[in-house]
């Protein structure tokens, strides 16, 4: 097991350790590519009560194992990079405190239902192919500037903005289809996030892509295979309720919204 | 594989499951107008079958529970595995079990209400 130089590291970190408290992190190694099999390997990193579980594993990079491969980009649960499997659930590396996990041992594994690329690394190519499927964007003939007219904008109301504005806060960090038991199962499932996704864009009183999106989403791997887990809404940590965007998809396809 | 909209599927299939819930109550409820064991004698289960409206209710339910079921089996078949030839092999294999089951008890239900048993 390897244990931090309570010092500046040899690449001269900027940052000096000087925390008296240190966790364990077991982290999952593996390279498919070489066909290595996947093994745990423990590092003893000290932290401070405001410290990541990102921040642990930028320390093991910085002062124990150049080697540990971990995407992350912007440190504040923005850019959806560092989603992870910590302690047995999905969550953002860089939004995931160590102390609020009440372990001594931190378990990091890459996220289910996706291929690994190498150790915490997931190759996303699945979920961004199914999430271009939806059609993420307003269809709409309308310019917003009409020549000639005073038509200017496309209104909503409040109330209008209120039906699809959580769905706006999807990062496409995949913690959704990683907690989904569909896509465990189900290769060919479009998953939670891009269904959300087609909710927001159907909801959204500036859309008509509705019969469209409908027609793509209602197939034998499409909306009809959520078993209403209700994981993927769990552990979205933007706040985003997938579940219940697909369950208000389906009243459109069963003919009980318009 | 696509024979019919999923969507329309699912219509049937919620469907066929409130149905076959509401026939298996008028079904429970009937073993109720005797004696439990009663109601379940030779006689008295022939003499149900002999009854056209409960003949009729009988082939109802076996149509219900047999598409209701292998379109279940059918969803989770799919969902186990994944591909265009076993896709094709699962669908037109449940549809032909489930015509099977329907035509077989079928058979029974009319030989029976037939006085042919």
């Amino acid at each position: 097991m390897a244990q931090v130089n309570q010092e500046i590291s040899i690449e001269k970190s900027q940052t000096v350790l000087s925390s008296s408290k240190s966790v364990t992190l077991r982290i999952s190694r593996s390279n498919p590519e070489v066909g290595a099999e996947e093994k745990f390997d423990e590092f003893v990193v000290p932290y401070e009560k405001y410290s990541t579980v990102l921040d642990a594993i930028l320390s093991v990079k910085s002062h124990l194992d150049h080697s540990v491969s971990v995407r992350y980009s912007c440190r504040q649960a923005s850019c959806g990079s560092c989603g992870m499997k910590i302690n047995g659930k999905p969550k953002l590396a860089c939004f995931t405190k160590i102390v609020e996990l009440d372990s001594d041992v931190i378990t990091i594994e890459p996220m289910d239902n996706f291929p690994v690329v190498r150790d915490l690394v997931v190759n996303f190519t699945r979920m961004f192919n199914n999430h271009k499927k939806v059609m993420p964007y307003v269809v709409s003939n309308d310019s917003e500037i009409t020549p000639g007219t005073n038509v200017k904008e496309m209104l909503q109301t409040p109330e209008d903005v209120e039906k699809y504005i959580q769905f706006s806060s999807c990062i496409k960090c995949g913690l959704c289809n990683s907690a989904c038991p569909t896509m465990a199962m189900d290769t060919s499932f479009v998953g939670p996030q891009a269904l959300a996704q087609a909710y927001r864009y159907i909801a959204d009183t500036r859309d008509h892509g509705k019969k469209n999106r409908l027609k793509i989403i209602d197939e034998s791997h499409g909306i009809w295979r959520c078993h209403f887990a209700g994981s993927c809404s769990q552990v979205c940590p933007k706040g985003v309720d997938p579940a219940m965007g697909i369950q208000l998809l389906r009243s459109y396809l069963l003919g009980l919204r318009d | 594989m696509m024979i019919l909209k999923e969507s329309i599927v699912m219509k049937i299939h919620y469907g066929t499951a409130l149905g076959a819930v509401f026939l298996t109550v008028i079904h429970i409820l009937m073993r109720m107008t005797q004696d439990f064991h009663e109601s379940l004698e030779y006689e008295n289960v022939i003499a149900n079958y002999e009854m056209i409206g409960y003949a009729i209710m009988l082939e109802l339910l076996l149509i219900l529970i047999s598409v209701h079921g292998f379109n279940g089996l059918r969803v989770i078949l799919i969902e186990m595995k994944q591909g265009p030839t076993y896709e094709k092999v699962v669908t037109y294999g449940c549809i032909a079990s489930m015509a099977i089951l329907i035509a077989y008890g079928s058979r029974t239900i009319l030989m029976t209400s037939m006085g042919m048993i």
